[in-house]
């Protein structure tokens, strides 16, 4: 891979890099990727700690999905790099900064209320990404999202019901929920980051354009938000870094856990 | 040489691992025979993204064509088309049911929606059509929960996509 990551690049310095269409593709196939892999690892960890059975098993369904879905894109990038390279390549031997994914990912799962809150927001968004991704100019990445959107659709009326459920149930789930989406608010903001990948790949027909997923889903999200009976909150200042591979605390934990294996026993087989 | 018929009909002795009554053929994830020279390429296409099962899915297919003395073979996946619960065959769906899961229902309802009408199968054990969904998440990736209100047992259904 390239000198493309500009985690310790300066905002001049990454807009007079010059960035190859080859280049910028890899980049974002690996942020869809670590956008699957990091959340599905956050869902894995409700196995067994589920508020009760049934949903235990539906969020470890959606975190299966998401596994699944990194290993597709993962096994493009290894495609896309040649080489002996294979996706566990880019799941178990990365560091922190080579990693993509928006901060909002791999913030731990609080209560069940937190996880449907950032859920919700990054279903929503998902959805409408691998709506226009199926008709990308890319074959193999349509070939993904065209696979992934029929689950991904499940994924996005299951969060959406329970935010609905929460806000519109009791006093105290109502004011937990309002509480959760707060929280998580300021770490919406990034998915509709753009930067010159994005730029780069929109101009090739690839990524979609950033401005119409965001009014579609600030759409939804206004219109579950009203049905939940809860405030939607102002847009803001907002966090940001994971695109770039500056990233929380939290992703170091997840990786010494996930990576423990595999950098203990290299090449392991069984 | 055997005719692509017959390694079709030899693919019938390879079950789903999760689902042992349904073949391959039944699921209808076999895209593609084809003999490349005197090389068999056998194309197969995942039910779901994450489905575990299909690593030794394409393990069995080549012990099955091992077996049989097809030594050269290689099995690739694609994507594209993405699979649908629509081509799993008539025969697969009858099996389905014998087996206890319920079918997959046609034209269901748009998962865009909320709150959206699921899916009202019939219980694969006592056919009685009242029926509730637990939850659209079960067993394995391709599973719903759902609950029969006559004979009140519990029971899968294999959910569209």
């Amino acid at each position: 891979m390239g000198e493309i990551t500009g985690g310790w690049l300066t905002t001049r310095e990454q807009e007079n890099s010059v960035v190859s269409k080859e280049t910028a593709l890899l980049e974002y196939i690996l942020r869809l990727g670590d956008n699957a892999l990091i959340l599905g690892h956050r869902l894995s960890e409700w196995c067994s700690n589920g508020p009760v059975l049934e949903q235990d098993i539906a969020i470890i369904n959606i975190s299966l999905d998401q596994v699944g879905l990194a290993r597709n894109y993962y096994k493009l990038a290894a495609e896309i790099e040649g080489g002996d390279r294979d996706e566990d390549y880019y799941a178990y031997r990365r560091d922190v900064f080579d990693f993509k994914n928006i901060l909002m990912l791999e913030r731990p799962n609080g209560h069940w209320g937190d996880t449907i809150a950032r859920q919700f927001f990054y279903d929503t968004y998902h959805f409408f990404v691998l709506e226009e991704l199926k008709n990308c100019a890319d074959e193999r990445i349509a070939a993904i999202a065209a696979k992934a959107i029929k689950e991904v659709a499940y994924h996005a009326q299951f969060s959406a019901e329970w935010v609905i459920r929460l806000g519109d149930g009791t006093e105290e789930s109502h004011t937990k929920m309002q509480k959760a989406i707060y929280n998580v608010w300021e770490w919406t903001g990034e998915m509709f980051e753009t930067n010159e990948i994005d730029g780069l790949m929109e101009k090739a027909n690839i990524a979609p354009n950033m401005v119409e997923i965001k009014n579609l889903w600030d759409d939804k999200v206004s219109q579950v938000l009203e049905i939940a009976t809860l405030k939607k909150p102002e847009d803001g200042w907002h966090q940001t870094g994971g695109k770039m591979g500056v990233h929380t605390q939290y992703l170091g934990l997840i990786l010494a856990e996930m990576q423990y294996y595999p950098k203990s026993y290299p090449d392991a087989k069984w | 040489m055997k005719s692509i018929k017959d390694i079709y009909t030899l693919l019938n002795e390879v079950k789903d691992p999760e689902i042992p009554v349904l073949t391959v053929n039944d699921m209808g994830i076999i895209r593609d025979v084809n003999w490349n020279n005197d090389v068999l390429e056998i194309t197969i296409t995942p039910t779901y993204t994450g489905c575990p099962a299909m690593d030794l899915i394409e393990s069995q297919i080549k012990e099955e064509l091992d077996k049989h003395d097809l030594k050269k073979h290689s099995v690739l996946t694609t994507l594209s088309p993405p699979w649908s619960t629509d081509w799993i065959t008539e025969d697969g769906l009858k099996k389905l049911e014998e087996f206890g899961i319920a079918p997959p229902v046609k034209g269901t309802a748009d998962k865009r929606a909320l709150f959206a009408e699921p899916p009202k199968p019939k219980c694969p054990y006592c056919k009685s059509e009242k029926t509730v969904m637990i939850s659209a998440f079960g067993s394995t990736a391709c599973k719903s929960q759902y609950k029969c209100k006559s004979c009140l047992e519990p029971f899968d259904y294999f959910k569209c996509i």
